[in-house]
Formats: structure tokens, C-alpha cells, sequence
């Protein structure tokens, strides 16, 4: 499997990134704050705005490294990548799939079957780590129905049906989410998910790790030459990112609910760290975010046996990994798409 | 009549050698356009920086040398540059000219042919534009720095004929050969992004898919 590499998250919003020989120099305010080479990272995500200059980005996508721009809330604004990895006849065979509402609901059931069995893996690890301190008896009915919704996705079923079976099972999941927050209840609390503007702490903060994660999965489908704005069950509009969404969805419970709500549970972020603005939206407060991206980081160097791979990489490295798969099911080297199912 | 490819047809000549090494690197690289740097390959790069200088030509003696010349053959449908051409003349010799190719490789002559290939594919390409004969040529390797004469005998000329014609083929198909995992896989800069393990597994997504859907029937 391919290496991992450093991803440089940037939140200061004076800083300008520059390029000098082949280093990447972070200034702020004419003061050089961070230098690092430039092969030993393979992405930059900067927040709020900021600087970088040309030779900079010349240099960047000249190794292959990908900056994106995000606006202090974690909203996408522009990526800077080199020529699109891939040839055009593997996009074409992903734009014709997508053209097809049968193939698209095959694919969509894939990834949806990831999302809800890693929901219930959530749900059952929540049970069995803290099944003493709390009521379960909701959660393990959930947790069953979640178990039947990915058996009903085994089927051969209509688009629709497949949203209407991850519709149903999201608004399930998030019902007893409340429950698996164990501490600062009055601070954090799950009442249903809203994200634009995100309400509520708990919101704001889930919010921000996916915009995380949604960089990763964009990233690793241009990697492998696969669209990212092309989706199966996202369907096209302009300006969304539907095959990253659609690739993010397996790893939202894996990679971000378990550390949202670890980082509550472990009182590593406190309610002081949120503000909520006059129109009642929230957003995060930037030492909040960088304990956030630290603990980010951290679970990504972990390290995973893969369930299809059977082999361990790095936790970070399954967007990665889940997107080469895809691209084999596409070319027609594998049969079906295996979505990442954790236990 | 050999079949001649139009201009816009061509293969980059350099991938031969990718293509005699193992078709899926060539694949990978020429066909997905994915490619990885490590040391090798970057050192390759900087001796070729320093080989290639289209505007430099030194004469020795009677011999004129010249840098990256381009380089093109319809029959083979390929195109490319030569490092080095060696080009002599004897004014005695009734103005009879002598020409021959060197290549400059990083590292030391190797087990199999996929050098030699590269250097008659560039001789049967000057060959071509030249309406010439190029009977051999050398290979220059930057850890023996030592020069080896390859001569360009009907076998190796047949081989290149063979891989072009191959390459052209998955080309126009456009799709990336199968891997074929075997020791040399570790040698090969592409190792991370072909993963020939995987090219095993295409009938254990049904079975993954069941695991999974027993596990949801045990509650």
C-alpha cells in the first residue's frame, strides 16, 4: 500500500505559505514560524483566509501535493492539484455507471451498507464499553434495525429505496446518539443533525471533522483518477463533490462520530471552546480546532487490519485504500465494490 | 506494406523499456499517467539533466557528438530522444558516414534486455528518418561508468518490433495489464500504487460481501 505522508493543516489565519528550494516555509507576519521539505507531505489544508504564494503552488503540484483552501468553517473553496491522475476511458466508465440508475443503486447500497454496519459497530462498542452507566435498551433496538437495513441493502432495490433506507437509518442513528455522550450533557447533546449553519457543539464539531474527512476522500479519488464530482448516490450538482460524499459515508462512523464523541467523553474539548453568533449558528474557537486536527492526526497514524486487504495500514490511509478498490470495480478487476465494514 | 501510424498515434518511445520490464508498469504509467519518484528514479532524472542539452555538439577527431535528439518512427508508431548520437566521418572514406546512439543509464547493466530494447528502438527510429543503417550502439551505465556496445541483430530488432506492436495493442484498448506479482515487484517505484497483490482477489468480494451479512444476522 502507498506510503502515508504528512498532511499540513494550517489554521492561523495570518499565515502565508511560501516556497523556498524545495521547502515549504509557513511565515507569519514576515516571521518564518514552520519549514518542512516538501516530500514529506502530500497535502496542505488551510483554513480561513490566507496567502500562498505561486512558486509555491508550482512546486506543490509539480510533487503531487494537493492544497486545498477552507473557509474557517471548514467550507471547501478551491484545490490546487496537478494534471488528473488516471486515464479518461476509467472517468468515462464512472460517468456511464452513474448515467445508470440500476448500476448507481448497486454502488449506492455498497456504501450505504459501510455507512449502517459501522454505525451499528458505534452502537454495539458503546454497548459494551459503557452498557453499565447508561439505558441501552433503545440503542440495541437501533442497533437490530441498523443489522436489518444492511441485510434489505443486500437486495437489488431502486436508488430511491436506498435513500429511503439510509434516510431511515441515519434519523434512527442520530436518535439515541444523545445517549453515547456521557459527559458535559449540557453542553453536548444530540437533538437531530443540522450543519448549515450547525446549532448546536456537538453539531459544529461533527461538522468540522467531516469537512476533514470529505478533503481526505476528495484527495484520494483524484489519486486514483476517479472523478470526485461524479457521484452514485449523491447525484450531480454543480459545485458538490458527489463520489467523495459518497465514499466518505462508509467512514463517518469509523473515523468521525467515534472521535467526536471520544474527545467529549475523555473531556478533551469543553463547551467553552464553542461560541454560538447572534443567528444561533455555532462555530468552533481555534484552540478548540487545533486540539480537534491533533486528535485528527493522531488516529490516522493508527494502524488497522484492513477486513478485505487483510493486511494492516494506517488508519489514515483507508480513504486511500477504498478508493483503489473502487477504481479496480470499475475497470472490472473486481466483481463488487467491498465496502470498509468494521467490527 | 507495413502499416505506418499517424503523428498523433505515436508512443512515447521511452516506454519500451517500461514495457519490456513488466506491462503493467508501462500500463500504470503511460496509460493511467501514474508515477512515483524515489531515489532511482530522481537520479535517473538529474544524469539525464546533465546529458540532455539540445543546443550543445562537441566534435572529437573526426567525431561530431550531439544531445537530445528527437527522434521519431512511423512503422514502430513511436517517438522520443536520443541522449547521445555519435556521428563520424572520414573525409577519406569517400564521404561514408558512421553513425551510432549511446544511452545514459543510472545504475549498472541489468538481467534482462529491457535496455538494450530501448537503444534499438531509438536506432530503428533514426534508422527510419535517416533512410540509414545502424549496426550497433552503446549503453553507458552511471555506477560501471563503462560503455557497452549492443548490437542490433535481427532478434533484437524482431523483440522491438514485437513489444511496439504489443504496446500499441493494450494501448488502443486502454486498458492496464493484470499484475503479475513476482520478485522483481520490489524493485519497481510503482510497487505502492500497482499493489499486485490485489490482482488475486477479484472473486472474494462475494464472499467478503457474505461475511458481513452473516454478521448482521447474529443479533
Amino acid at each position: 500500500m502507498r506510503k502515508m505522508l504528512n498532511v499540513l493543516y494550517i489554521t492561523n489565519p495570518e499565515a502565508y505559505l511560501a516556497k523556498d528550494g524545495e521547502n515549504l516555509v509557513v511565515r507569519v507576519q514576515d516571521e518564518e514560524i514552520f519549514r518542512t521539505p516538501i516530500h514529506y507531505l502530500e497535502g496542505i489544508v488551510t483554513f480561513g483566509y490566507m496567502g500562498a504564494s505561486p512558486a509555491l503552488l508550482g512546486m506543490c503540484v509539480e510533487k503531487g501535493v494537493t492544497v486545498s483552501f477552507l473557509t474557517a468553517h471548514g467550507k471547501h473553496q478551491a484545490t490546487v492539484h496537478g494534471t488528473p491522475k488516471g486515464n479518461v476511458l476509467l472517468r468515462r466508465k464512472q460517468y456511464r455507471l452513474a448515467d445508470s440508475e440500476s448500476e448507481s443503486a448497486k454502488l449506492a447500497s455498497m456504501f450505504i451498507i459501510g455507512k449502517i454496519a459501522n454505525c451499528r459497530t458505534v452502537l454495539r462498542r458503546f454497548m459494551s464499553d459503557y452498557g453499565d452507566k447508561v439505558q441501552i435498551e433503545e440503542v440495541d433496538r437501533v442497533s437490530k434495525i441498523m443489522a436489518r437495513n444492511v441485510l434489505r441493502l443486500g437486495k437489488e432495490l431502486l436508488l430511491d429505496e436506498v435513500r429511503g433506507i439510509e434516510g431511515e437509518s441515519a434519523q434512527m442513528y442520530f436518535s439515541v446518539f444523545d445517549q453515547l455522550i456521557i459527559c458535559h450533557k449540557d453542553h453536548f447533546f444530540m437533538k437531530g443533525r443540522n450543519r448549515r449553519p450547525p446549532l448546536d457543539n456537538m453539531n459544529a464539531l461533527l461538522s468540522f471533522l467531516y469537512s476533514l474527512l470529505l478533503h481526505e476522500t476528495r484527495s484520494a479519488l483524484e489519486t486514483v483518477g476517479l472523478d470526485p464530482y461524479v457521484g452514485f448516490l449523491h447525484r450531480d450538482r454543480p459545485g458538490r463533490t458527489g463520489l467523495a460524499l459518497d465514499l466518505m459515508e462508509e467512514f463517518r462512523p469509523y473515523l468521525v462520530d467515534r472521535l467526536a464523541l471520544s474527545l467529549i467523553n475523555r473531556r478533551q474539548v469543553t463547551g467553552d471552546g464553542f461560541l454560538k453568533k447572534e443567528s444561533g449558528g455555532v462555530i468552533m474557537k481555534e484552540n478548540v480546532r487545533k486540539i480537534v486536527i491533533e486528535a485528527w492526526q493522531k488516529r490516522k497514524r493508527e494502524e488497522i487490519t484492513h477486513p478485505f486487504l487483510e493486511k494492516k495500514i494506517y488508519v489514515g490511509l483507508l480513504p486511500y485504500a477504498q478508493a483503489l478498490l473502487l477504481a479496480r470495480h470499475l475497470r472490472g478487476d473486481l466483481d463488487r465494490y467491498p465496502p470498509f465494514v468494521w467490527k | 506494406m507495413e502499416k505506418l501510424y499517424e503523428e498523433d498515434d505515436l508512443l512515447a518511445l521511452s516506454g519500451i523499456q517500461h514495457f519490456a520490464f513488466c506491462e503493467r508498469q508501462w500500463g500504470l504509467i503511460h496509460v493511467e499517467s501514474q508515477w512515483v519518484e524515489n531515489v532511482k528514479t530522481v537520479e535517473g532524472k538529474n544524469m539525464h539533466k546533465r546529458v540532455d542539452d539540445p543546443y550543445f555538439t562537441e566534435t572529437r577527431g573526426d567525431v561530431k557528438i550531439v544531445r537530445s535528439v528527437p527522434l521519431m518512427s512511423k512503422t514502430l508508431g513511436l517517438y522520443g530522444v536520443a541522449d547521445v548520437i555519435e556521428i563520424q566521418q572520414h573525409d577519406d572514406n569517400f564521404g561514408i558516414v558512421n553513425y551510432s546512439i549511446v544511452e545514459y543509464k543510472r545504475g549498472k547493466p541489468k538481467a534482462d534486455d529491457r535496455d538494450q530494447v530501448q537503444l534499438c528502438a531509438q536506432a530503428l527510429c533514426l534508422e527510419e528518418m535517416l533512410a540509414i543503417t545502424i549496426n550497433y550502439g552503446y549503453l553507458f551505465y552511471g555506477e560501471t561508468k563503462h560503455r557497452y556496445r549492443v548490437e542490433f541483430n535481427n532478434c533484437l530488432r524482431t523483440r522491438v518490433q514485437e513489444l511496439a506492436q504489443r504496446m500499441h495493442l493494450l494501448f488502443e484498448k486502454g486498458q492496464t495489464p493484470p499484475a503479475v506479482y513476482n520478485k522483481k515487484c520490489k524493485n519497481c517505484s510503482l510497487f505502492d500504487i500497482c499493489v499486485p497483490e490485489l490482482s488475486k482477489v477479484n472473486k472474494r468480494t462475494q464472499k467478503y460481501l457474505s461475511r458481513v451479512f452473516d454478521d448482521m444476522r447474529i443479533e
